[in-house]
């Protein structure tokens, strides 16, 4: 039997849920007018008047919002509230050495919890289930977003982060949790580990794992669930819309809903950024309606994928978003952490004598490798080992301090890095074959 | 004092083999060598008979190289002989960065990087060590 968290809002008819978002966005364009500067101004370029906006479809008259709009609010400079409403703070990657930050009034957070009880619900989990929560707990937004929407419905949280593998498998057979939430790499290596440590899983209670915060094929489900003896759920989110909870799979697997009251979404074309529909392949780009800390209007993610506004099975309304499958941006995803080559690249200029010549690899053995290949120049170069060792430790460091995820950094000849057009190749993903 | 080449080597088959083949097309002699290696490269740490024109051609061929002065000493070819060395410089704290072995003229031969050359030269005669010269390769 379906199980909800908020039925009357969950299955709420199409054009209830429509006539709801427009009295939403009304009110929003009025709120961001009046509170922030960033979009008072770019109404007024266009011409645009808050009371322009009546209904949902009015969204194609507001102008769209650019992560590089954040980066250059850093850090609190587009918020709708004073410094004093805003209870809490996360961030993710940014484009360069600085973060995107994202601020929470206790209404953000309490709408969060709303919609990440619901996303927990949606798979079919309920208060009975014990959740072990494998997603990181700071200001990443994972951790502490699945806690709160899992204590709001019941269950019983053990907020044991990511990592340790040997901990989370005795966690999971002596507290006998039931579900499992952390990115789907990780899950198919903890299953990879309890078998090579002669764990049965089938004596697991485990039955359940809600997997995101990076993209995953269907195939890796089939190999997660086979490997675990589980179902395995896709949740989709950013840090900038709250983080997780923006869309979740319900029971059918059939694509991630999308929670329509809280948010309008679109797809837009990748080339020109002007609405597609339903059904087409395009970016994906979210209004925020009921935040109240840093108010999104069409934020563009730069995350592809196609939205189905069909009738889903299991009775929800709100519509659904398949699988991402690709990116706008040159932004990668590494071990559920967004990674800009720019960030690696800004990383590298602060270490004195490092070249301009590198190459970023990144590839997959159950879980992601991040390899910096760099160039060094005659005055980098040491007959002394531990004076390069302490170069590549350097750049290490200086890369995991800026992207909270660890490289190896491979010191190369000059002149080795592939050029093209007189620049690096840059970028090399090998995983292609799991996105 | 000496003047040894150092060559970035990536860790892959074939590499060395690239680098004797010049060195043997330009009769270049290599008179003393040491390799320190990490799981991606090595170091080769070379005194050959004709620096410069090694260095030359090595630069042409595109090598990362440096070349460092070291220190050659002639040791008797018997047990605590390197012990005299190692202790003489390190009660004086100078450092040795590293250090490997040759035969030159039949005599035994240990090149040393060391923290102070100028220091580590001075104590090394004043306790009559026999020092080598470039010509000595």
């Amino acid at each position: 039997m379906t199980v909800f968290w908020n039925k009357s809002a969950e299955t709420m008819p199409s054009n209830e849920l429509k006539e709801l978002q427009g009295k939403k966005l009304s009110a929003l364009a009025k709120f961001v007018y009046e509170n922030i500067q960033f979009y008072k101004k770019k109404f007024d370029e266009m011409g645009l008047k808050p009371d322009d906006i009546k209904t949902a479809d009015d969204i194609t008259k507001l102008p769209l919002t650019y992560k590089d709009d954040l980066r250059d609010h850093y850090p609190f400079k587009m918020l709708a509230v004073p410094m004093d409403d805003i209870v809490r703070v996360h961030a993710s990657s940014g484009t360069t050495g600085k973060p995107t930050v994202v601020s929470y009034t206790r209404k953000d957070i309490d709408d969060w919890t709303e919609l990440m009880a619901r996303t927990v619900m949606a798979p079919g989990i309920t208060h009975k289930d014990i959740i072990q929560n494998a997603y990181g707990y700071g200001l990443f937004t994972g951790g502490l977003g699945f806690h709160y929407g899992a204590e709001k419905v019941g269950a019983t949280v053990i907020p044991i982060s990511g990592g340790n593998t040997d901990r989370q498998l005795m966690i999971m057979q002596d507290f006998e949790s039931t579900v499992l939430t952390c990115t789907p790499s990780y899950a198919l290596f903890i299953a990879e580990y309890a078998k090579k440590e002669g764990i049965d899983v089938s004596k697991l209670a485990l039955k359940k794992a809600i997997c995101g915060a990076e993209p995953w094929t269907d195939d890796l489900r089939k190999t997660i669930e086979k490997n675990m003896q589980i179902d395995a759920y896709d949740i989709y989110g950013l840090s900038e819309i709250y983080g997780p909870g923006v869309s979740v799979e319900c029971e059918e697997k059939d694509g991630m809903h999308i929670w329509e009251d809280f948010f309008i979404v679109e797809t837009l074309d990748k080339e020109t950024l002007e609405p597609v529909g339903p059904g087409e392949e395009g970016v994906l780009a979210f209004t925020t309606l009921e935040k109240e800390g840093l108010p999104l209007i069409r934020y563009i993610t730069n995350d592809v994928t196609i939205l189905s506004a069909e009738k889903c099975n299991c009775g929800r309304t709100h519509i659904r978003m398949k699988k991402v499958t690709g990116r706008r941006d040159d932004m990668l995803i590494v071990r559920g952490i967004n990674v800009f080559p720019s960030q690696i690249e800004h990383a590298l200029m602060q270490i004195p004598g490092v070249s301009g010549h590198y190459q970023i690899i990144v590839d997959r053995d159950i879980l992601d490798s991040l390899e910096v290949k760099v160039e060094l120049t005659p005055d980098t170069f040491s007959d002394k080992m531990s004076e390069l060792e302490k170069f590549s430790n350097d750049i290490e460091t200086k890369i995991f301090n800026i992207l909270q995820v660890r490289a190896k950094v491979e010191l190369v000849t000059p002149g080795t890095i592939p050029r093209s057009m007189g620049k690096s190749q840059r970028v090399i993903d090998k995983r292609t074959k799991n996105i | 004092m000496i003047k040894q080449i150092s060559i970035f080597l990536p860790n892959h088959p074939g590499t060395l083999a690239k680098l004797t083949k010049l060195f043997m097309e330009n009769a270049i002699n290599m008179r003393a060598l040491t390799v320190s290696e990490t799981a991606d490269y090595g170091i080769l740490k070379i005194i050959v008979d004709r620096t410069e024109d090694a260095a030359n051609i090595l630069d042409k061929n595109q090598y990362l190289t440096a070349i460092t002065h070291v220190i050659a000493v002639e040791v008797e070819d018997k047990p605590g002989a390197l012990h005299q060395i190692a202790k003489m410089l390190g009660d004086n704290g100078v450092n040795i960065d590293y250090l490997y072995s040759t035969i030159v003229k039949e005599a035994a031969v240990i090149v040393l990087r060391v923290s102070d050359n100028e220091e580590a030269v001075k104590i090394l005669r004043e306790n009559n060590v026999k020092l080598l010269d470039q010509k000595d390769f």
